[in-house]
This record gives C-alpha cells, sequence and structure tokens, in this order.
C-alpha cells in the first residue's frame, strides 16, 4: 500500500483553474520528485497535501486513510513531517532546544505547564542531531547558525515525530551547490533507514535527475508526464515545456 | 413595545444621525488607515489630530467670523484647522517618525502613544480644562422636515460629506500618480526608492494627508459637539473598532464598518428600552457593548475584517532573542535573601510610615506588569487592553466584598475568576491576530469594559465607581495586607518562570518564533497562545484584585488606556527580552510617578517624554542597559 | 577600453549589527556585463543593495557616472541611472503591468541619462507584457514577474542595469529566455552588473567575473579564465 495517494486534485481560484485533476502516489523509502514551471500548480499541489489549502475536488489518502481538508497539526500528528522552501526554525531557542521542542509536540506534553522542558527528551534530541550531523551544534542559539546548518536543523525536526511522509518544498533553495548534493543524500539516506516516503519540489536539475527515483511534471495544473528520472530527461514535451535546450541548465556556479 | 409611526420616525432621526456620525468616524478611520499602509505605523495620535481639528475650528471660527463674516468664517475656520492639522502631521513625520520606521511594532505603536499624551497636555495648557462650544454651521442650522419629523440640515450636510470624501480619496488612489505611489509604497517603500521615487517626501505628504482628514473630520463636528480633551481617546478607540471591522488598508473597508459602527448605535438609541417578557433592557445605555457585538460577530467570520486581507507575515522582532537560561544558584540564593527582607519590610513602618503603602503599590504593579509580559515576551503578543483583566479583577473583588459581602480571600478568587473568564472570552478573538492588529483589539476589548463599568451606573457605580472596599482582619492592617500580596505576587512570579520553562512555555516562545513551523509540527497555535492570555489575564486579575483592597476604591479611571500603557512602558522600561524586565520596570514607574510626576499637572507630558526616551534612546530596557554593562565587565581583561 | 562607469573600493556593509561585506572591490566599464557569482549567502545581494544604498554602507570610493553615491538616498541613485531589478522581482502586485511601469517613469524628470524606452519599444522587447497591460502583477507568472521587473527598470531610462538573481526559482526554459534578453540589452550598448549563482547564464552573457565568498572578494578576471579554472583546477576558485 501506498504511503500516500493523491486522487483527482482539483483547485481553482476566482475562475482560474490551479490544479486539474491530478493523481499520483509515493511509497515507503521512495523519493518522488514534483517539478514543473512556475505556476503549474506545484505549491497548490503540496499545500493540499500538507493541509493548507482545501480543494475543490479530489481525495489525499494517508497510508490508507482519508485525510483530505485537515489541518497541518492534524496532519502533523497522523504522520506528516514538512519542511519550507524558507528554512523556518524557532530562532530564539538553542538548536537543542529546536528539537525537544519538535518532540515534545510529538509527545503531546505541549500542555505540561511545571516540569523543566530541559529535561525532557534530551537524550532522542541529541540522536537526531547526531543523524543529520549537528550534535556539534545542540548548544548554540538557532539565530547564529549558517543557513545549510537551519536546513539540517528543519529536517531534524521535520523527522523527530517518525512520520510516514515528508513533504520538502524546493528544500534545497538558497544552498550553496556543494551543499545542495550533500543535503539531498542525507535525506536519501535518511528515507532509505527510516523507510520514509518523500514528496519534494525543486527547481534545481542536478538534485532532481542524480537523486529521485520517480518524476511528475506538472504543467497548466495537469500532470504531462511521470516516471522514472530517465524517461522524464528524455520526455520531448517536458523539455518542450519546461527544461528547455539544456543550456541554462549547466549547473551551478 | 409596538411598531407605530412615531417609533419610525425616531429610528429615521437616529438613522441620519448614525450617518452623520459615520462619517466623522470615517474620515479618522480613513486618515489611520493610509497612513498605516504605507508608513506600516498605526498612529496613536490620530484621535489626537482629531481633537486638534475642533479645537483649532471651534477657536477660529469666531476670529475669523469677525473678519469674514460668520458663513465664509465658519468655513474658512474648517479648511484652515484641518490645513494646520495637516502641517503638524508633517512636522510629526519629520521629526518624530522618521526616526522610528525601523523599530519594531511595539516601539512605534509607544512612540505615537507618547504624542497622544503630549498633545493631550499641550491642548490643556493652551486651551484650558473646560469644554469650549463651537459655532453653529451658517445657512445648515435650519432642520429639513421629513416624515413629520425635523432633521438637522447640518446633519445631512455630513451624513453625505463622508461619502464624498470617500469618492475622493477613491478618485485619489485609483487614478493620480500620488495614488499609484501611496499604492505602490504600501506593498514595497524600499522598490519604490529604487525606481527613483522620493519616498521620504512621499511619506511625509502621507502623513500630512491622513492627518489633515483627521482634522478635517474634527473641525466639522464643531457644530455638532464641544471641544473636549476626552475625544482624543474616544475617537481613537472607535476608529480602532471601524478599522478592524473595515479591514486594516480598505478605505472603503473603513466607511462600510464606520456605517455599520454608527448604525447600530443609532438604533440602539432610537429603540430605548426594550422589554422582552419581564426583562427592561435600556439599549440607549449599551451601545458600547453593541458596538463589541459588531466587532466580535465580524472577527469570528472575517478575522482580517470585512474588506481586509491577511497581512503578510512580519518577523516578530527585528532580532531574535537570546536563548533563555534558568537562574544559577547564586542567583537564587539572592532572589531568597531579596525576598526575606521584603518580608521585613513592615518593621520599617514605625521609621518610614509611607513604605508599606508604596510598597503594595509597587508590588501590585510588578504583578501586573509581569503577567503583562508573560504574553508580549515569550508570547510575542503586544497586548494595548492589560488594563481590562486588571478591571475585570478589580470590579470582581469589589462587587463580591461590597454587594455580597464575601470575605476578603474569596472576594479576591471571585475578582480573579471574573477576569479569567474576561481573558478567555477576549483571548479566544485576539490569538488569531498579530501585531498591529492584536494591539489595536486588545486596545478596543479594554475600551469595552471600561465602558461597561463607566456605563452601567446601577452596577458599577459608573463614574464614581465602588467605595468601601475594605479588606477584614487580617487584612485590614498596611502590613497584613502588604504580606499577603508579597506572597501572591512571589507565587506568581514563579509560577510564570516555571511556565516558560516547561514544555508549555518552550512552545509558546516556539509559537511566537514561528508559527508556520510550530503547526507543521503538530503544535495548536492558537490554542498555546490563548492559554497563555488566559494564564496573563488570570494573573492580572490578582493585581486588579490587590488594588481594590489596597486603595479601598475602584473606579473607571483606574482602569483606562492609561494603565494598559503604562504596563507597556513598565515592561519597556526594564526591558522586554528578560524575565527580571517588567520586575525592574514596574517599581521604577511606580516609584516615579509617586514622587515625581504627583507634583505636575502634566504628569502625561512627563510620561510621554519617558517612553520617547525609552524607545529612542534605551530601547533595551534597564535589564538591556545591565547585560550590556555586565557583558562589558565579563569581556574586561 | 573606455573609464570605469562605476567603481567600487573598499566596500562594507551591514545588516542591523551582522557586518556581510568586507573589503569589497570591483568596477563596471562602459558597455560591459560583468557577473558577481558566489554561493548563497555569499554578499551578491548585499552588494547591490549596498549600491542601492538599500543597507548600511561604507566604502572608500563609491562613484558611478563621476558622482560621488556614498552619501546620497537611494532614490537619488536610481536617477543617476541606475536600473536595479530585484532578487524576488518585487513586482507592486496590486498595481496592473501599465501601472507598474508607469511607477518607474518620472513625468517632468530628467531620466536617467540612458536611452531612453517608447513603451513601443519595451512592448517589441516583452511582447507578452504588450497583451496584458491591464492585468494585476499579483496576477502573473513567476516568469512573467521576472520580465515585468526587467521592463520597469528600463523605462527609467538607465545607463546600468543592476540584476539580482534573474534566474531563481524560474524554470529553465524561462531562463533561456532570459537569456538571449539580457544579451541584447547589452548588444544595445547597456552596461550590466549581474548577481548569480547559475553558471550557465553568467558564461553567455558577462565579459568578466566576480567571485564573492562570504563577504569578500576571491577572485576575478575575464569569464572564460574562469572557465578555464573550472575545467581544469580541482580546486577552483568557487569551492
Amino acid at each position: 500500500m501506498s504511503v500516500l495517494e493523491v486522487e483527482g486534485l482539483a483547485k481553482a481560484y476566482g475562475g482560474v483553474q490551479a490544479l486539474g485533476g491530478v493523481s499520483f502516489t509515493v511509497g515507503a523509502g521512495e523519493l518522488l520528485a514534483l517539478i514543473g514551471p512556475n505556476g503549474a500548480g506545484k505549491s497548490t499541489c503540496f499545500n493540499i497535501v500538507d493541509g493548507q489549502i482545501r480543494p475543490d475536488r479530489g481525495t489525499v489518502r494517508l497510508a490508507g486513510r482519508e485525510v483530505t481538508g485537515l489541518p497541518p497539526r492534524r496532519m502533523a500528528r497522523l504522520g506528516v513531517g514538512r519542511t519550507f522552501q524558507i528554512a523556518a526554525v524557532f530562532d530564539s531557542l538553542t538548536v537543542l532546544e529546536n528539537v525537544q521542542a519538535a518532540l515534545i509536540a510529538a509527545r503531546r506534553q505541549t500542555f505540561a505547564l511545571w516540569r523543566p522542558a530541559a529535561t525532557i527528551a534530551r537524550e532522542e534530541a541529541q540522536h537526531l542531531l547526531e543523524q543529520t550531523g549537528m550534535a556539534d551544534h545542540a548548544g548554540r542559539p538557532a539565530s547564529e547558525l549558517a543557513y545549510g546548518d537551519v536546513k539540517r536543523l528543519e529536517l531534524a525536526m521535520a523527522i523527530a515525530s517518525e512520520p510516514l511522509l515528508l513533504l520538502m518544498d524546493e528544500p534545497t533553495a538558497g544552498m550553496a551547490p556543494a551543499e545542495r548534493l550533500a543535503l539531498i543524500e542525507l535525506v536519501k539516506r535518511l528515507t532509505r533507514s527510516r523507510g520514509l516516503a518523500v514528496l519534494f519540489t525543486e527547481h534545481s536539475m542536478d538534485v532532481v535527475f542524480g537523486h529521485a527515483d520517480r518524476v511528475v511534471v506538472l504543467a497548466g495544473g495537469q500532470i504531462v508526464a511521470s516516471g522514472d528520472v530517465d524517461a522524464i530527461r528524455a520526455d520531448p514535451q517536458v523539455r518542450a515545456l519546461y527544461l528547455g535546450t539544456g543550456r541554462a541548465a549547466g549547473g551551478r556556479a | 413595545m409596538t411598531f407605530d409611526s412615531s417609533l419610525l420616525q425616531s429610528l429615521l432621526f437616529q438613522s441620519v444621525n448614525g450617518f452623520a456620525s459615520a462619517s466623522g468616524l470615517f474620515l479618522v478611520a480613513a486618515g489611520l488607515s493610509i497612513i498605516f499602509g504605507v508608513t506600516r505605523i498605526v498612529n496613536m495620535a490620530h484621535g489626537s489630530f482629531y481633537m486638534l481639528g475642533l479645537y483649532g475650528a471651534v477657536t477660529l471660527a469666531p476670529r475669523l467670523g469677525a473678519v469674514l463674516g460668520p458663513d465664509l468664517g465658519y468655513w474658512a475656520a474648517v479648511a484652515c484647522a484641518a490645513l494646520g492639522v495637516a502641517v503638524l502631521g508633517a512636522l510629526v513625520e519629520v521629526v518624530l517618525l522618521r526616526r522610528i520606521y525601523g523599530a519594531p511594532e511595539l516601539y512605534q505603536l509607544l512612540a505615537t502613544f507618547a504624542l497622544l499624551l503630549v498633545i493631550s497636555d499641550a491642548v490643556l495648557w493652551l486651551w484650558g480644562p473646560e469644554d469650549i462650544l463651537g459655532p453653529r454651521a451658517p445657512g445648515l442650522s435650519g432642520a429639513v422636515e421629513l416624515l413629520g419629523r425635523n432633521l438637522p440640515r447640518y446633519d445631512v450636510f455630513l451624513a453625505l460629506a463622508g461619502p464624498a470624501v470617500l469618492a475622493g480619496l477613491h478618485l485619489l488612489l485609483a487614478r493620480s500618480r500620488f495614488g499609484r505611489l501611496i499604492r505602490a509604497a504600501t506593498q514595497d517603500r524600499e522598490m519604490v526608492a529604487a525606481l527613483g521615487i522620493n519616498e521620504a517626501l512621499l511619506f511625509t505628504a502621507v502623513f500630512a494627508l491622513g492627518a489633515g482628514i483627521a482634522g478635517l473630520g474634527g473641525a466639522l463636528q464643531m457644530a455638532r459637539e464641544p471641544a473636549n480633551l476626552a475625544i482624543d481617546l474616544s475617537v481613537l478607540g472607535d476608529a480602532f473598532v471601524v478599522v478592524v471591522v473595515g479591514g486594516m488598508g480598505s478605505i472603503r473597508g473603513a466607511y462600510v464598518a464606520a456605517v455599520l459602527v454608527a448604525q447600530v448605535k443609532a438604533l440602539c438609541i432610537a429603540l430605548g428600552t426594550v422589554e422582552i417578557g419581564a426583562l427592561a433592557f435600556n439599549l440607549s445605555r449599551l451601545t458600547l457593548v453593541a458596538e463589541f457585538l459588531i466587532m466580535a460577530l465580524v472577527l469570528v467570520v472575517r478575522p482580517h475584517g470585512l474588506f481586509g486581507r491577511p497581512q503578510a507575515a512580519i518577523p516578530h522582532r527585528g532580532t531574535s532573542e537570546a536563548p533563555l537560561r534558568p537562574l544559577g544558584r547564586p542567583a537564587r540564593l539572592a532572589l531568597l535573601a531579596g525576598l526575606a527582607l521584603l518580608a521585613l519590610l513592615p518593621l520599617a513602618e514605625g521609621t518610614f510610615p509611607y513604605a508599606p503603602v508604596l510598597a503594595l503599590d509597587m508590588l501590585i504593579a510588578v504583578l501586573f506588569a509581569a503577567s503583562l509580559h508573560f504574553i508580549m515576551g515569550p508570547g510575542g503578543m503586544d497586548s494595548f487592553g492589560h488594563a481590562a483583566y486588571f478591571g475585570l479583577g478589580a470590579y470582581g473583588a469589589a462587587l463580591a466584598a461590597t454587594a455580597l459581602g464575601a470575605p476578603t480571600p474569596v472576594a479576591l478568587l471571585a475578582g480573579i475568576g471574573v477576569a479569567a473568564a474576561g481573558a478567555v472570552l477576549f483571548g479566544w478573538f485576539c490569538v488569531r491576530l498579530e501585531g498591529v492588529y492584536l494591539a489595536m483589539l486588545t486596545l478596543a476589548f479594554a475600551q469595552i469594559v471600561w465602558s461597561v463599568a463607566f456605563q452601567w451606573e446601577e452596577v458599577t457605580g459608573g463614574s464614581n465607581g465602588l467605595f468601601g472596599v475594605w479588606p477584614d482582619w487580617p487584612f485590614d492592617s498596611r502590613a497584613g495586607l502588604y504580606l499577603a500580596a508579597l506572597v501572591l505576587v512571589a507565587l506568581a512570579l514563579l509560577a510564570i518562570r516555571r511556565m516558560v520553562f516547561a514544555p508549555f512555555g518552550l512552545a509558546l516562545r516556539a509559537c511566537r518564533d514561528s508559527s508556520l513551523r510550530a503547526e507543521a509540527l503538530g503544535i495548536p497555535v492558537a490554542r498555546v497562545r490563548w492559554l497563555a492570555f488566559a494564564l496573563a489575564g488570570t494573573m492580572c486579575g490578582a493585581a486588579g484584585g490587590l488594588y481594590a483592597f489596597a486603595k479601598g476604591s475602584i473606579s473607571p479611571e483606574a482602569i483606562s488606556v492609561s494603565r494598559s500603557i503604562d504596563g507597556l512602558v513598565m515592561v519597556l522600561l526594564g526591558g522586554v527580552e528578560s524575565l527580571a524586565g517588567p520586575v525592574l520596570g514596574a517599581t521604577t514607574l511606580t516609584f516615579l510617578k509617586d514622587n515625581v510626576m504627583r507634583e505636575t499637572d502634566y504628569w502625561r507630558a512627563l510620561l510621554g517624554a519617558l517612553i520617547l526616551a525609552v524607545v529612542l534612546v534605551a530601547p533595551g530596557g534597564i535589564a538591556g542597559a545591565l547585560r550590556r554593562l555586565r557583558f562589558r565587565a565579563g569581556r574586561a581583561p | 577600453m573606455s573609464a570605469p562607469m562605476l567603481e567600487v573600493e573598499g566596500l562594507d556593509a551591514w545588516y542591523g549589527a551582522a557586518r556581510i561585506l568586507f573589503d569589497l572591490s570591483f568596477e563596471v566599464r562602459r558597455g560591459e556585463a560583468v557577473a558577481l557569482i558566489g554561493p548563497n549567502g555569499a554578499g551578491k545581494s548585499t552588494t547591490l543593495k549596498a549600491l542601492m544604498g538599500l543597507v548600511r554602507r561604507r566604502a572608500r570610493r563609491l562613484v558611478f557616472d563621476g558622482v560621488d553615491i556614498a552619501d546620497l538616498p537611494t532614490y537619488r541613485i536610481a536617477r543617476l541611472g541606475i536600473g536595479y531589478v530585484p532578487e524576488d522581482r518585487r513586482i507592486f502586485t496590486d498595481l496592473t503591468v501599465a501601472e507598474n511601469l508607469d511607477i518607474a517613469a518620472r513625468p517632468g524628470a530628467a531620466g536617467g541619462h540612458g536611452p531612453a524606452w517608447s513603451r513601443e519599444a519595451l512592448f517589441d522587447l516583452f511582447p507578452n507584457l504588450a497583451r496584458m497591460q491591464d492585468r494585476r502583477g499579483g496576477a502573473m507568472s513567476g516568469g512573467e514577474q521576472q520580465m515585468l521587473s526587467l521592463a520597469r527598470a528600463l523605462v527609467s531610462a538607465p545607463q546600468l542595469l543592476v540584476l539580482d538573481e534573474p534566474s531563481e526559482g524560474v524554470a529553465p526554459i524561462i531562463v533561456e529566455q532570459m537569456i538571449d534578453t539580457i544579451g541584447a540589452l547589452k548588444a544595445s550598448g547597456l552596461s550590466i552588473l549581474l548577481s548569480e549563482q547559475n553558471y550557465a547564464v553568467c558564461n553567455s552573457i558577462c565579459d568578466r567575473a566576480y567571485v564573492i565568498g562570504q563577504g569578500e572578494l576571491r577572485w576575478s578576471g575575464p569569464m572564460a579564465s574562469l572557465d578555464e579554472a573550472r575545467n581544469h583546477d580541482s580546486a577552483s576558485p568557487l569551492d
């Protein structure tokens, strides 16, 4: 059974069809890339799965259970982790506290009023920081981290609740080329070892073609192609609509 | 009640009256909205511009009338007053606002509130405390007969003036280059400058325009209401309700909301006493409650107002706070020693008889400020209406003690309960908003609590308030009440500290830093903030209850906007980034008020100057300054 | 080669208390296209903002077209003839396409000393925009917004176009169109200062490059030799 099943998603804004019946699935341990030109409906699709937007039609199923239209925090509790295009962490907390906050939320201990939070879930938090290579930064304020480290901290927080599905919106946006590949490789390792299903959008084609298991191409709110990376790279329609001749995708400086 | 023709006439009469009032409200709210759109500053002094317009007009009309004749003199006075206020607005923008465009929202709100205080005392100094009546409007002083009722001509004129200004503003914004620049700058002022537009000049022009419209609104009222010193705040409260209901930044919304608010008020007055079964309600006394109900209803359906759009998330503060660290052992021991010393203070009563009284005032202020800091600092919710919960606590305790004869501890608990209920109710609306919207809504709620205390004479004693609220044994001595307060305040501070470091406090700080991330982790952001709001209101209610017993009375004056602002000044004076800040700030301000400000009639101006000093010179407050000193000492070889 | 149009010497810049740029020096000559290359967070955007006076900065020498711009407010710098196309496009989303263009056209004022752009010439270059003059900026796609942002900068008749990461977040096929457009502008004589992470974009347009890392200048030279450095040297100046 697929972790995520999306069926016939449709959404219109003021008469403009942003998404017109999109269906796909993501299985455990699989990295699915959602690509397409701006305005193709990637964000809309993404935000529907994440619960920020309610679709006009269609269903979202998580591990067989219908979850269409549930708000983000309910989605989180049902096993959806998420990272943002502009990484969002808690700046005034230390790196360790950031992960502790995520673990406390996952354990539903948010409303404990007396016991010091510093004592809760310390080891697990430390372990997550080790897995993401952030253990050395544990005591630092998150506001002082370099952007690449913020992204890794965000990843540690997103997987703290042991989600079934990880949603990543342009995970490598704003990172240096070497960092980009390191981050997506880290995601891939975690995916395999934890049996995570990952759905991500991305503009950086070296990341997509280097690491995605499958690719879904959206244009004008419709799926124009889906399949493994070689098939997508060779697809003439995808080249015409999105990839171009390849002269501009010659890698990042 | 019977539906006869006299009621219909009364309704019609009041509805014209309502449209006339709506025009005045609209002019203030529209100016507020335009200024906010471009400068991102909610101008707390906007009611003051309205007031200055009115004072200016009533002063100029007779003088210009003597020269130009009464007809021309009247209208020349209106025009001159509006222009004068516009020029003053330009001056204020150049001298004050330009220094605070980069400051956090809270500082901007406080700085403009300081301006309100200064203008208020300037008006007192220039015009004196008495109301001043304006002349009748020439040519419009008669009445139009409609359905057998005489409608004042001037009201009809005012009712039409609002839509006329609305149309004018709409044309200006849609068709002129100035309007296009305003709309562009509303979205991205930096980009406007990068395209070669002198944005400093644009900001000054916009501020002058907004101030001038408010001044015009005030000046036009001169034939309807006397100029008095209270209108700056009452107009500001109404304008906030209008802006919140209509949606910030929407001129159309401001008009619709102004009409809605004014008409419902007018309807309440027209209906008068309504009997339902055996119960009789005097609706004309409930106009402010009606205003609250409209606002609540709109916000439930549309959190950003009728025509408003969700604002882009603005980071809470320019730079984020340093992580909070628990106190070390030496600091804890020092605190305990300090507490023991405070407990011994009544022994000094012989030498300094006034000491326990001042110390009790300080304790109450500390609790008030610390509860506010809990939602402002870790919660990131800048409340401009914390006086509401102080007032609910004070009135609740006072009523329980006097009307029900409850023993002191029970009465205090009753007060706390009332404050908690109020905070739960108001908090539900407030925590859904952010930034200036939250500030305006909290202030509007506080105005409503104040109005109920003021208007509901049978229960609250109206403007005189409640008397004879004395505690019973063993709290009836200075030392007794002081020690009880000391225990209560110490426990509350301990609870706040524990909560800040508990999972709840961690979640609260997390929600402040990024509500997006918090939601994505499964933290129920609204519920976390709601609980924090309710807890803060509850503790603030305890401060209010203690206050009632300490003074033996409670009146609307003690729970007005100035108390809310005092709380903000205390927190900022002490430093918002530290848990010690509110304690330091509350004791300092209480001491200053007690020793310096009571010596003068112009204490508002003094407080205003103090606020401006904090905002412009020492934004970190006392705790921030101490931290910097310690940091330097630590760095020294 | 003609005299430099833009001379920057010893530029430091800050965001709040954080210092971002350290003693940066570069120049752009008349008719030349220059790339600022470097990873995100290196300080490319800050350099351009510092140039426009949008962040706090200090420089030993900051001269554009013979005028010292170190102490000028942003709008005066723009009026000297610098057309700024910011990161994230920053279109006025509530205004229509036509209104967006009107903002930059200052009636009565002298233009930016560069070639004037009539609406017709502009719409020849961006045929898409001609078709959507009454559309709100917010209703456009990312690529269309990028074109509008570029067109808006041209309306002020600049001598120097300053482009901040025009390829970021845009589909590859749109990037290709953009390369052609910017190339055509360069051919028409405009000077260009381009901040980019996309190496292919720099290579197609620029004559010279400055590589920035952590707020400092790391390398500078002709675009072609950067190309060689990338191909032959494993320790390229970019890592």
